[in-house]
């Protein structure tokens, strides 16, 4: 059990930044995802605790310990691959064996372990299978009790749940924010599934093109997210954002001819502003005939006890109003108004799309 | 009525498909024909006729008399013994060897291009070039040996003792572009995540290669052996170029392949040819099988 600290963590490939000056701390029993799009250095951050990936700046502390310099062997860490990367030619009970054997652990101590992890994981009866005879969720639970039955300090999993199927990964999602409860080890996790971020997380760090955005438990970063990269990538569909011109001393911002008005705590801040962005959710916009917002239906989709429908206003943004089923729905091409429910709004400047705080 | 009609319609339908099918297939079959199958059914009745005692006169047929005596012959076991040494220093070094250098060569190092292409040059290279390069280097007098204080009596290639071993350099250096070649491609297949996997679980270097590296490498080890093996059955070249008949050793360098030259174009005896053929046909024959099998039952490494 450790505390993980990114201290200044640069990673360069030849021209190519992965990782831009990463501070990030990973507190002791955390389970913190990593959460951003393909590409945005997610994987490279975790490789680099890992050991897999050296350091082009900075340094990584496992526990007390600087492990710059640290083989992967001697990190005391378990990773949890896409891929599962199993060892094809053993058994499974060789496989979740394998961190034990390399540690010259005795013989009966192995038994006692791997039969543990194997109880964990509901894998008692498939101990003698080859990786090839196994299904994709029993491969990957495989992978977790080969994690798992050393106990290690800290847990990496890289995507562990992209291969499975929609309903297994639900389970499998359980499974894991069960198990590491239990064993309260220090787990970093990454994926680019914003809805495994946000029911997995304690805490939850955005990335971007190598660049962390923001860190906070997933409610926060749902409420109140940094800037407008996390507002649109957090939530499904995520935060409609709305460009225009604040008004009558931050009343309100004018947007593609309509006005939306900003509730009491935003006014100061907006006041000083003379262009504005506005976020607001999709639940908490609605349409109607008093809507103060003009827009064109493009497309009306049916999710069950909700529907989502995407609109494009006059200025060619796109915005998602999400209503329940028993709501009239609009048709594809129909002109409809658009107006905002109660008080959820988010400032933005527009210019460096961070958020604006209130001023109280 | 008209069920039978289509029934027959389908069937002549396939047999027109299945006549043209063999149609396409004449051209190559008349080849192998000719030039595989009748010399192989004819080797087979040569190894049942002797040679007559003087030229010009008829072979007669003695039957499996002279499949005995051959087999039974001390120039067939010595030549037996020899082949069989020489397999088992080519092929293992080769192997080894080939893994060895594509474990260097596997790593991404700039110019690393240059080294697979050093490595696997050996594979276009003429038997008769290399024969002579190493001829050259293994010279009583102007050769690498005398250079490096090494004389030994009598000379390299016509020392009983040395000779053999002399020629199995020349063919592991023939086989090493290949058993390069086939590791690398065999290296290239074993996935990296599951390398890295072991090194975290906290295998060193030495364990991953052997724990995890070689085990996935199983199929296409087999697969250079069987190959290796195929060709240091057939290693003639060298020997042809740099022993020959004449030479003092010759009878400890007597592979098979060279036996049946030998008795074909310098005894002139097609019956003794005939035999030893079938011999090293029933070899390989062997070898071939067993990778059949093996790739057959081998493991599917899914991921």
């Amino acid at each position: 059990m450790a505390q993980v600290i990114f201290d200044g963590v640069t990673k360069r490939f030849d021209d190519v930044v992965a990782v831009d000056d990463l501070s990030l701390k990973v507190a002791d029993g955390e389970l913190l995802v990593l959460l951003g799009p393909s590409g945005c250095g997610k994987t490279t951050a975790l490789r680099m605790v890992a050991g897999l990936e050296t350091l082009s700046g900075g340094t990584i502390s496992i526990g007390e310990r600087v492990v710059n310099d640290v083989e992967p062997k001697n990190r005391d860490v378990a990773m949890v691959f896409q891929s599962y990367a199993l060892y094809p030619h053993l058994s499974v009970r060789r496989n979740i064996e394998f961190p034990l054997r390399q540690r010259q652990i005795e013989k009966s101590e192995r038994q006692r372990l791997v039969a543990e992890a194997a109880e964990t994981l509901g894998l008692d009866s498939l101990l003698d299978r080859k990786p090839a005879q196994l299904s994709g969720g029993q491969r990957q639970r495989v992978a977790l009790a080969r994690a798992i039955v050393r106990s290690p300090q800290v847990f990496l999993m890289d995507e562990p749940l992209s291969n499975l199927d929609a309903t297994l990964r639900v389970q499998t999602r359980a499974d894991i924010v069960t198990m590491q409860q239990r064993l309260s080890t220090t787990t970093l996790y990454v994926t680019h599934d914003q809805v495994e971020a946000m029911t997995m997380g304690d805490r939850i760090a955005v990335m971007n093109t190598g660049v962390l955005q923001q860190v906070a438990p997933p409610q926060t970063l749902y409420e109140e997210p940094a800037n407008t990269f996390v507002a649109g990538f957090i939530g499904s569909p995520g935060m409609n954002l709305l460009t225009g011109r604040a008004e009558g001393a931050g009343a309100s911002v004018t947007v593609s001819g309509g006005s939306i008005a900003l509730p009491e705590r935003l006014r100061r801040a907006a006041a000083t502003l003379t262009g504005a962005t506005v976020g607001v959710r999709p639940e908490s916009l609605a349409i109607g005939p008093d809507g103060s917002v003009g827009a064109t239906v493009s497309i009306v989709e049916l999710l069950g006890a909700e529907v989502h429908v995407i609109t494009r206003t006059d200025d060619g943004t796109r915005v998602v109003v999400r209503q329940e089923v028993g709501r009239p729905r609009p048709r594809i091409g129909e002109r409809v108004r658009i107006s905002t429910i109660g008080d959820a709004l988010t400032l933005f400047d527009p210019d460096t799309g961070q958020r604006i705080a209130a001023i109280p | 009525m008209s069920s039978v009609q289509v029934a027959g319609r389908h069937t002549s339908a396939r047999a027109r498909e299945a006549l043209f099918a063999y149609l396409l297939l004449l051209p190559a079959l008349a080849v192998f024909a000719v030039f595989v199958f009748y010399p192989f059914a004819e080797n087979f009745k040569l190894a049942l006729y002797e040679n007559p005692p003087f030229p010009g006169l008829p072979s007669h047929y003695v039957g499996l008399h002279q499949v005995s005596h051959v087999l039974t012959s001390t120039a067939f076991s010595q030549s037996l013994v020899s082949t069989i040494f020489f397999v088992l220093m080519v092929v293992p070094i080769g192997l080894f060897a080939g893994l060895a250098l594509a474990v260097a060569a596997h790593r991404r190092l700039r110019g690393i291009a240059v080294y697979r292409l050093i490595f696997s040059s050996s594979i276009v290279s003429s038997i008769a070039v290399a024969a002579v390069i190493f001829g050259t280097l293994m010279d009583p007098v102007v050769g690498l040996l005398p250079w490096l204080g090494i004389n030994p009596h009598p000379a390299l290639l016509e020392n009983p003792t040395w000779a053999l071993p002399a020629i199995a350099v020349i063919s592991i250096w023939q086989f090493l572009g290949l058993s390069f070649i086939i590791m690398s491609a065999g290296l290239q297949s074993v996935p990296d995540e599951i390398l890295e996997a072991a090194a975290i679980d906290g295998a060193s270097a030495w364990t991953r290669f052997w724990r995890v590296t070689v085990p996935l490498l199983s199929p296409t080890l087999f697969f250079a052996l069987v190959v290796g093996s195929i060709f240091a059955f057939q290693s003639f070249g060298a020997i042809d170029i740099l022993i020959g008949p004449q030479n003092a050793a010759f009878e400890h360098v007597n592979v098979l392949i060279y036996y049946i030259y030998q008795a074909l174009q310098v005894q002139s005896d097609p019956g003794l040819a005939a035999v030893l053929s079938i011999v090293l046909f029933l070899i390989t024959l062997t070898l071939t099988a067993a990778q059949l099998r093996f790739l057959e039952r081998r493991v599917t490494y899914a991921r």
